[in-house]
């Protein structure tokens, strides 16, 4: 499959970021809260006017609609966002084994949205954006609000599905055990610069 | 039939009730007594001058001297939905915006009932068109600010959520449909309600002013019903007009939510 690989991208104050990430890889980026970790993200998925180039494999994010672009390259916001009533009504279809690592069977359809717990919701979450096979995951603080048990959980579905895949993986998490358990590389943005650390 | 000519005393006793509802009010401490006043001296003077524009107008029948009416009527009615919106978008945009909508959808409208529902002889006959216009654009002009206020702030407010349905991969048009739809039921239910409640719990004041003129109920009666068909789907049109194009200038040709575009009131 693909790397992701960002060159000379530049969001309002932030940049520019020369960086690559290959396929298969899990590059974790931490730094200090308000150094637009975020903006850099949601520049990476297209969401925010940026310059500079974003390319997936051969492909660049600018030749691509940009639905197509955000499909492919998807980003898991650090608070989930929900929209209809109702769980189940949220997802096209259901992927009984990926439901079930997170610990929910096909009930969880009829929940309602406003009874599930934060974490609850982060873990839907994860399992709505891998229902639609992403081909590089963008994840801003995934399991902030998780408890340690989901955590691992969470996390060894994304390890799976980045080797099962074989696909590039970008994760923003402070967490020294977790950077251990899931970084292939550890970048920390601090000062408008990239800073390579050893794991 | 004629009309019972009103003479100033008779109007003078009118006012004499709102200055009494003042002296009430600074009584009770209401604090409204100032602005009752202006408003009351406003609706005279306002009434007064559009009174004398459309003596001329009747009196020299011409479309220039229609169009000329026409137009500053539709600025004036963009200016207000302007005015009404919480945030509306930066820029003569925003003014284009409504403005736009309203006439496309009244202009046509009235056009319409003038040309071919009514046949006035000429078509601009000011007695009608006036009249028909002022009302659908009065009606249009609510329809649409309330629908755009209602996209804009609700855009404003679930902004994350909007950008949560993008990041999945969907379409602009999908991911502010709940709340472009939401905005539209907004702008046309006020005219959907009046019309369910004509006749029973309100007496039209079109229809009751063609009364007290002295014209058959009857003839009242068919004249609102076309008046209230022509408004609702004057309304309709517009609003569902607006809240299109203000949903499609959020976004920019990637697709991405841009609330930069709108401006705050404070």
């Amino acid at each position: 499959m693909s790397g992701l690989k960002i060159s000379q991208l530049c969001v309002q104050h932030i940049g520019p970021f020369d960086f690559s990430i290959s396929a298969g890889q899990c590059l974790v980026m931490s730094g200090p809260s308000g150094t637009g970790k975020s903006l850099l993200l949601r520049a990476i998925a297209d969401l925010i006017p940026h310059q500079g180039h974003v390319c997936l494999g051969e492909q660049a994010c600018t030749q691509v609609s940009p639905e197509a672009w955000r499909h492919d390259v998807s980003l898991l916001p650090a608070e989930s966002q929900w929209w209809y009533d109702t769980i189940g009504e949220h997802f096209d279809d259901f992927d009984s084994e990926l439901f079930a690592t997170l610990g929910f069977d096909k009930s969880v359809l009829t929940w309602e949205v406003s009874r599930c717990s934060t974490g609850e919701r982060q873990r839907l979450a994860m399992i709505r954006m891998l229902q639609q096979q992403p081909r590089a995951l963008l994840l801003d603080e995934p399991t902030a609000s998780v408890d340690a048990a989901n955590t691992e959980r969470m996390e060894n579905i994304i390890s799976c599905y980045q080797q099962r895949h074989d696909i590039p993986v970008l994760w923003v998490s402070h967490q020294h055990d977790q950077i251990h358990r899931i970084a292939s590389r550890h970048v920390i943005l601090k000062d408008n610069r990239l800073v390579e650390e050893p794991l | 039939m004629n009309v019972i000519q009103l003479t100033s005393v008779d109007l003078a006793i009118a006012a004499l009730l709102i200055l009494l509802l003042g002296i009430v009010a600074i009584s009770l401490r209401l604090g409204v007594t100032r602005t009752l006043y202006i408003a009351a001296v406003r609706t005279a003077v306002q009434l007064s001058l559009i009174g004398l524009v459309l003596k001329f107008l009747f009196e020299n029948v011409h479309l220039g001297w229609m169009t000329l009416l026409a137009t500053i009527m539709l600025l004036v009615a963009g200016r207000e939905v302007m005015a009404r919106q919480k945030r509306p978008f930066a820029g003569s945009w925003g003014y284009a915006l409504g403005t736009l909508s309203m006439f496309v959808s009244s202009f046509v409208l009235t056009l319409f009932a003038l040309t071919v529902i009514i046949g006035t002889e000429p078509w601009y006959q000011p007695q009608y068109a006036i009249p028909l216009l002022g009302m659908v654009l009065g009606n249009t002009m609510n329809g649409v600010s309330l629908a755009l206020d209602r996209l804009t702030e609700s855009a404003y407010q679930q902004r994350m959520v909007i950008e949560a349905r993008l990041a999945l991969g969907q379409h602009w048009r999908e991911a502010i449909s709940s709340i472009a739809r939401e905005s539209t039921r907004v702008g046309m239910f006020p005219m959907i309600n009046s019309m369910a409640a004509a006749g029973i719990i309100s007496l039209p004041g079109m229809m009751t002013g063609q009364i007290l003129a002295g014209s058959p109920p009857m003839e009242a009666v068919k004249y609102q019903i076309l008046i209230m068909f022509m408004i609702t789907a004057g309304t309709g049109f517009a609003t569902v007009l607006a809240t299109w194009l203000g949903a499609k200038r959020l976004f920019d040709d990637r697709h991405r939510l841009r609330l930069e575009r709108l401006r705050s009131k404070t």
